[in-house]
C-alpha cells in the first residue's frame, strides 16, 4: 500500500470520527426538521406557547375590572382588531390572555398523567403477577368511560373551576400512559441487554430506570405531545360547558360559553375568533405529534 | 369463534362490576355531605336529612351498594332528586333521540371518510390527496362544540337555510313511536315531518361527525397505503385487472380491519361528543340531560346516565372485539 493511501485512508477515518455522534435523539431530531408539516407543527406550537408565557407578563391584565359599556359588541375594527365581547371587552387581548388557562392547563396535566401513568405502567409490566392485574384492571375500569365523559363527571363533583378540570382531565388521561408504557416494558423485558444486567447483578429498581425506562420514552413522548392537544380540546369543553374556568377570567372555551347568547344576532367575531384559537393550537400539537411520532419510529411510516 | 365469543363476554363481567362501584362511589366521596351539596341555599336541617334518606345513605356503605346493584340490573337506576321522576324512564324516552344524531354522525362519517381516503391512498401525492388530509388534519383539530356554533352562524343565521336546533320546528305536533323520529314518520307515513327531522338533524350529525370522519379517512388512507405496496397488488394488476376491481376486491377487503378497530374507537367520542353537540344544538338528548342535571346538582341523574353511557360503551367495544375476529380469524388464537 503506497503512502498516500494510506494517508488518504487515515483521513477518511478521520473525517468519521469527526462527525457529530449519531444518537438515537440527534436523529430523530434531524428527521422531524426535515419535515415540513412538524415544522409548522412546532412553529403554531410555540407560537402560542410564549404567547401564554409572555403575554400575562408584559401585559399584565385585570379580568376583574376589564370592561368598557360604551364598546359592546362591536365589530372588528382597527381599533379592536376581532372586535369586542358583551363587556366592551378586547376579544384579541382576551385571547392572548387566555392562551394562559388553555396552554397551562394542557402542559401540566400531560406532566403530571405521564409521570403518574408512566410509574404505574412500569411498576405493572416490570412487577408482573396480580399487581399487574390488579393495576391493569384498575386502569380499564377508568377506560371502559368515555374520557371527556369520565372528566366532566369528576368536575360535576368536585365542583366547576379551572383547577379541578385540571385535576379531572390529568385522572382521565393516566391509564393511556399507563398502558402504554406497560406495554413498552413487557416487550423490553424480554431483551437480551435485560437479560444481561440481571445477569451482572443489577437490583430491579436499577434495571427498570436504566434500562427500561429510557427505552419506553419516545412512545410516551409521542403520546404526550398528542395528549397535550386532547387536553386543550377537554379543557375547552369544559369550559364551554361552565365547569371550567369561572367568569370574569379567560379561557377560550367559557369566552365561546359567554357569547352563545349572541349566536343568532349574528355577533360572529366574539364566536369565530375564540374556537379559532383553539383549533390552530390543537392542530400544532396534533402536528408535532404526527412528526414526532415519524421521526422516532420510521418503521411506522407509511409513505 | 363461539368459544371466543362465550370467553370475551365473559370478560366484561368484572369491568361492569367496576364500572359499577366507581359510579356508586361517585356521590360518596365527593367532599363534604352530599346532600348538603346538592341542596346548596335550601340545605336546612330537615332537607338534608330528607335527601339522605332518599339517597339512602343513613344505611352501611356495603348495603347501600348491594341496594344499587340490585335496583340497577333490575333497571332501576334511581330517582331524580327535584323531579322526582325515574331516571331510568328518562332515558328510555331520551335516548332515542341520542342514538338518532349519533347514528346520523357515524353514517356521514363512513360515507364521506371511508371514500376520501381510499381515493387519497390510490390518488396519492395528487391535489385530491393533500386538499383530503389537509381538511382531515383540521377536522381533528376541530373542537365540535365551536363548530356546530359555526355551522348554525353560516347555515341558519345568515343563510336562513337550516333550523338551529331542537328536533323539530316549535310549532310543530307529533305523537312519537318510538321516539326515533325518521323511523317513527315513515311508520306514520308522514313524509313532511320525515324531512323535517332530516333537516333538524344535518347540522348536529355534521358538527358530531366530523372528527369520526377525519380519523376514519387518514386510517383508511394508510392501511390501504399499506396494503396497495403488496406483491399480491402487483400480481394483480400485471394479470391486467381492472384498477377499480384492485382498489376493490384486493386492496379494500385487507385494509378492513385497521379501519373496523378505528370506527369502533370512534364511539367513545361520539358519545361524549353528543353531550356537546346535543348542548350546543338543544338537542332532548341524554347528553343535554346530564349537563342539565350538573347544574342542578341532580346526581341520581348524573350517576344514572354516567352508568348507563359506560355500559353501552363496554358493549359497543365487546362488538366491535367480536367484529374484529370475525373479519380477522387469526385474533382467536391469540
Amino acid at each position: 500500500m503506497s503512502a498516500v493511501a494510506v494517508a488518504n485512508e487515515q483521513s477518511e477515518i478521520l473525517a468519521v470520527l469527526a462527525r457529530p455522534p449519531r444518537s438515537l435523539w440527534r436523529d430523530a431530531w434531524r428527521r422531524l426538521l426535515s419535515n415540513r408539516l412538524a415544522r409548522v407543527g412546532m412553529a403554531i406550537s410555540l407560537f402560542f406557547l410564549l404567547m401564554a408565557i409572555f403575554v400575562p407578563f408584559v401585559f399584565p391584565y385585570n379580568a376583574k375590572v376589564d370592561s368598557d359599556l360604551v364598546n359592546q359588541l362591536t365589530e372588528p375594527s382597527r381599533e379592536h382588531l376581532m372586535g369586542t365581547d358583551e363587556q366592551g371587552r378586547d376579544v384579541m387581548n382576551r385571547i392572548a390572555q387566555g392562551a394562559q388557562a388553555s396552554l397551562g392547563v394542557g402542559l401540566s396535566s400531560v406532566l403530571i398523567a405521564v409521570v403518574i401513568g408512566t410509574l404505574i405502567g412500569l411498576v405493572a409490566g416490570f412487577a408482573g403477577r396480580w399487581i399487574d392485574i390488579v393495576l391493569m384492571f384498575l386502569m380499564d375500569i377508568m377506560l371502559s368511560f368515555p374520557g371527556l365523559l369520565l372528566a366532566i363527571a369528576i368536575v360535576a363533583l368536585v365542583g366547576p373551576g379551572l383547577r379541578n378540570s385540571l385535576l379531572a382531565i390529568t385522572t382521565v388521561s393516566i391509564p393511556v400512559y399507563a398502558r402504554i408504557a406497560r406495554s413498552t416494558v413487557l416487550s423490553i423485558k424480554e431483551q437480551e441487554y435485560v437479560t444481561a444486567a440481571r445477569c451482572v447483578g443489577a437490583p430491579s429498581p436499577r434495571i427498570l430506570f436504566r434500562h427500561v425506562f429510557p427505552n419506553s420514552l419516545s412512545p410516551i413522548l409521542v403520546q404526550g405531545t398528542l395528549g397535550i392537544a386532547t387536553a386543550i380540546l377537554e379543557i375547552a369543553a369544559l369550559g364551554f360547558l361552565g365547569l371550567g374556568q369561572q367568569p370574569p377570567y379567560p379561557e377560550w372555551g367559557a369566552m365561546l360559553a359567554d357569547s352563545v347568547k349572541y349566536l343568532t344576532s349574528g355577533a360572529w367575531w366574539v364566536l369565530l375568533f375564540p374556537g379559532f384559537a383553539i383549533m390552530l393550537t390543537v392542530l400544532g400539537f396534533n402536528l408535532l405529534g404526527d412528526g414526532l411520532r415519524d421521526a422516532l419510529d420510521p418503521r411506522l411510516r407509511v409513505d | 369463534m363461539l368459544r371466543y365469543v362465550i370467553k370475551r363476554v365473559l370478560t366484561i363481567v368484572p369491568v361492569i362490576l367496576g364500572v359499577s362501584i366507581l359510579v356508586f362511589g361517585f356521590i360518596r366521596v365527593i367532599p363534604g355531605d352530599v346532600a348538603t351539596v346538592m341542596l346548596g341555599e335550601r340545605a336546612t336541617p330537615e332537607n338534608v336529612a330528607r335527601i339522605r334518606e332518599q339517597l339512602g345513605l343513613t344505611k352501611p356503605l356495603y348495603e347501600q351498594y348491594l341496594i344499587f346493584m340490585g335496583n340497577a340490573l333490575r333497571g332501576d337506576l334511581g330517582t331524580s332528586v327535584l323531579r322526582g321522576e325515574p331516571v331510568t324512564q328518562e332515558i328510555i324516552r331520551r335516548f332515542p333521540a341520542t342514538i338518532e344524531l349519533t347514528l346520523g354522525a357515524i353514517l356521514i362519517a363512513l360515507v364521506v371518510g371511508i371514500p376520501a381516503g381510499i381515493i387519497s391512498a390510490v390518488r396519492r401525492g395528487t391535489w385530491f390527496d393533500s386538499l383530503s388530509m389537509l381538511v382531515a388534519l383540521t377536522g381533528v383539530s376541530m373542537p365540535i362544540f365551536w363548530l356546530g356554533l359555526m355551522l348554525i352562524l353560516l347555515f341558519s343565521v345568515f343563510l336562513h337555510i337550516l333550523p338551529t336546533g331542537a328536533r323539530l320546528d316549535g310549532a310543530t305536533r307529533f305523537e312519537p313511536i318510538t321516539n326515533l323520529l325518521l323511523l317513527d314518520s315513515l311508520l306514520k307515513g308522514n313524509i313532511g315531518i320525515f324531512f323535517q327531522t332530516l333537516r333538524h338533524l344535518a347540522l348536529p350529525a355534521i358538527a358530531l361527525g366530523t372528527i369520526p370522519m377525519a380519523i376514519i379517512a387518514r386510517m383508511t388512507r394508510s392501511a390501504m397505503l399499506e396494503v396497495l405496496n403488496q406483491d399480491y397488488i402487483r400480481t394483480a394488476h400485471a394479470k391486467g385487472l381492472k384498477e377499480r376491481a384492485v382498489v376493490i376486491n384486493h386492496a379494500l377487503r385487507n385494509a378492513w380491519l385497521p379501519v373496523i378497530t378505528v370506527v369502533g374507537l370512534q364511539v367513545g367520542r361520539l358519545l361524549s361528543g353528543a353531550i356537546l353537540t346535543e348542548t350546543v344544538f338543544s338537542w332532548p338528548g341524554i347528553g343535554r340531560w346530564l349537563v342539565d342535571a350538573i347544574y342542578a346538582r341532580d346526581f341520581p341523574i348524573v350517576q344514572g346516565v354516567t352508568l348507563f353511557i359506560a355500559i353501552i360503551f363496554v358493549g359497543v367495544n365487546l362488538v366491535v372485539d367480536i367484529l374484529y375476529a370475525w373479519v380477522d380469524p387469526r385474533i382467536k388464537f391469540e
